[in-house]
């Protein structure tokens, strides 16, 4: 449990923003597809931590990219410059970071481990492929940051970036890849893994349940695998699809 | 200064975790030293392995939570093969929450743990609102209660909590009939029965419908209950519901507890029971206190 300062914010669109927290002193090691579960002060109504993924990591910093849906989002969405979060992390464990022709496939607020574990790929000397969808280029809230680090390329609903479809339409998707990594709508995630099934491509997919406690504690966030209920928090929220197939199917 | 006793037992102070709430006290070594507890009461244990309820299974409610987990755990064998061996060093008293769906099964499980050596006491769960089957059945009659308290007295003989359910009419009641049953001690209370709905999409937000109601917005129910129960019977009794500071842990203390069980509060701030301890400490060194014992049960 850390109190980090808030350092920058960004309003990204009408449903995004983005918060930089800076750690007091030197911060742990953060694996790409981690999360933090942060407290939500001044909210009458709200109880628990939210669990935020943790959009990039730099020196002492950490970037969180936050969708608002709800209470908890609204209120932290009234953080500004200067005041203090208290945060737990680094929850859960993360992508594998393997293979030489990665695809990272996100979408909505799924693109917000991607960039982090873009960076990941990079330090290892890998480039990915980038393939970021939203129903339109607005609700992707994250772009060009991501350029630098990989082919990138884009998916809408409405055609009004990249190529018009799902991710899954996309005429790059179906490519030469070794290893998928996915983060984004329930939907998105099962087409994608059901794909990396048929294809035999390694394939991890990081879901998100709603949580109590972020530690494996209370049980509550379970997600149904083949091994029975497993912790989203703690067992995830990272997952190798190969033990993934009854969720898969549902 | 914090030193208690509940019955053999003795607490180094009168704060332990609630079951369900610290897993296996593991999840909770890298925040800080769990030995510094009086004691970690671990996840409800089953006779057989449980997947719990499905997901859904908690909602956010007013200062608290509701949950319906359904006792998922690995079951009392693997317990004791697999996790006993990696939680028996830790310099506490840990205890085991028994839970079943019959008298067989709670006694299977009782049997079990009395051979480990390192688990002093256990908590019998009659009161868990998430399953189908026993459960919160045992802690809602009085007879059924005795009956299962009497039938594990038998295999048991180290220190039994019984774990009361505050969704009855009259937990002096039940309290009375488990101490007269051989119960060495009751805790309470646990969840109370309770429902949210999501008015979006027009459907409870637990897959169970109901679930169990935890957090600060129980305190003064659990507290009025700890009162009550601990002035009709002569075993000690822990309070527990929505303690989330060492002020919430002194008001069960004074209507009586002897020791108290911190829940839901562990999921907000997982450092908080240590907190408590030294909340403890601390008032205890303001009001002049040299034994918390003087001021159990002075109101």
């Amino acid at each position: 449990m850390t109190n980090f300062k808030v350092v920058d914010r960004q309003q990204l669109g009408k449903q995004y923003f983005t918060l930089t927290l800076e750690h007091p002193s030197k911060m742990e090691k953060i694996e790409a597809g981690q999360f933090v579960e942060v407290e939500v002060a001044g909210a009458k109504d709200v109880f628990l931590r939210r669990p935020i993924s943790i959009h990039d990591v730099e020196d002492n910093r950490i970037k969180l990219l936050v969708q608002v849906v709800g209470k908890g989002t609204r209120k932290l969405a009234e953080l500004k410059t200067g005041n203090t979060v208290n945060v737990i992390y680094p929850l859960g464990h993360g992508f594998s970071i393997t293979g030489q022709r990665p695809l990272l496939v996100g979408g909505g607020a799924g693109i917000a481990p991607l960039l982090h574990l873009a960076k990941s790929y990079n330090a290892k000397g890998v480039r990915p492929t980038i393939l970021l969808g939203g129903r339109t280029a607005e609700l992707i809230a994250v772009k060009e940051e991501f350029r630098e680090y990989g082919e990138l390329l884009f998916a809408t609903e409405d055609g009004s970036l990249g190529e018009k479809g799902l991710v899954t339409q996309h005429s790059r998707f179906a490519g030469d890849y070794d290893h998928i990594c996915c983060c984004g709508p329930t939907p998105m995630m099962k087409a994608v893994a059901r794909y990396a099934r048929e294809k035999g491509t390694s394939c991890e997919v990081s879901l998100e349940n709603m949580m109590a406690c972020g530690v494996g504690a209370c049980l509550c966030c379970v997600c149904d695998t083949d091994e029975g209920h497993k912790c989203v928090c703690k067992e995830g929220p990272v997952f190798d699809i190969r033990k993934m197939t009854k969720w898969m199917k549902n | 200064m914090l030193e208690v006793k509940l019955d053999k037992l003795t607490l180094k102070n009168p704060v332990m975790t609630a079951s369900g709430t610290f897993g296996y006290g593991e999840e909770f070594a890298d925040f800080f030293d769990v030995s510094r507890l009086g004691g970690i009461v671990v996840k409800g244990t089953t006779g057989e392995r449980r997947q719990g309820n499905a997901y859904p299974r908690m909602a956010e409610t007013p200062s608290g939570m509701l949950n319906a987990v359904g006792l998922q755990n690995v079951g009392v064998e693997t317990f004791c093969k697999e996790v006993y061996p990696r939680i028996k060093e830790i310099d506490t008293n840990i205890i085991v929450n028994v839970s079943g769906s019959s008298i067989e099964e709670y006694c299977k499980v009782a049997e079990m743990v009395n051979e480990l050596e390192r688990i002093p006491a256990i908590e019998l769960n009659i009161s868990c609102p998430n399953v189908k089957k026993g459960g919160m059945g045992f802690g809602t009659d009085p007879n059924m209660a005795a009956q299962v308290v009497e039938a594990v007295r038998k295999v048991y003989d180290k220190t039994m909590i019984v774990k009361l359910t505050p969704n009855v009419t009259s937990v002096v009641e039940i309290a009375k009939s488990v101490e007269g049953a051989g119960a060495d001690s009751v805790s309470l209370i646990n969840t109370m029965l309770g429902m949210a709905v999501d008015v979006e999409k027009q459907k409870p937000y637990l897959s169970t419908i109901t679930g169990g109601l935890s957090g600060p917005c129980v305190k003064p129910v659990a507290v009025r209950m700890v009162w009550q129960v601990a002035h009709a019977v002569k075993i000690p009794v822990v309070g527990l519901g929505g303690i989330a500071s060492a002020a919430d842990a002194l008001e069960f203390l004074m209507v009586g507890a002897r020791a108290v069980e911190v829940g839901t509060a562990n999921f907000i701030d997982p450092t908080v029971t240590v907190k408590i301890v030294e909340g403890l400490q601390d008032y205890c060194e303001r009001h002049g206190i040299k034994d918390i014992n003087d001021i159990i049960g002075i109101i």
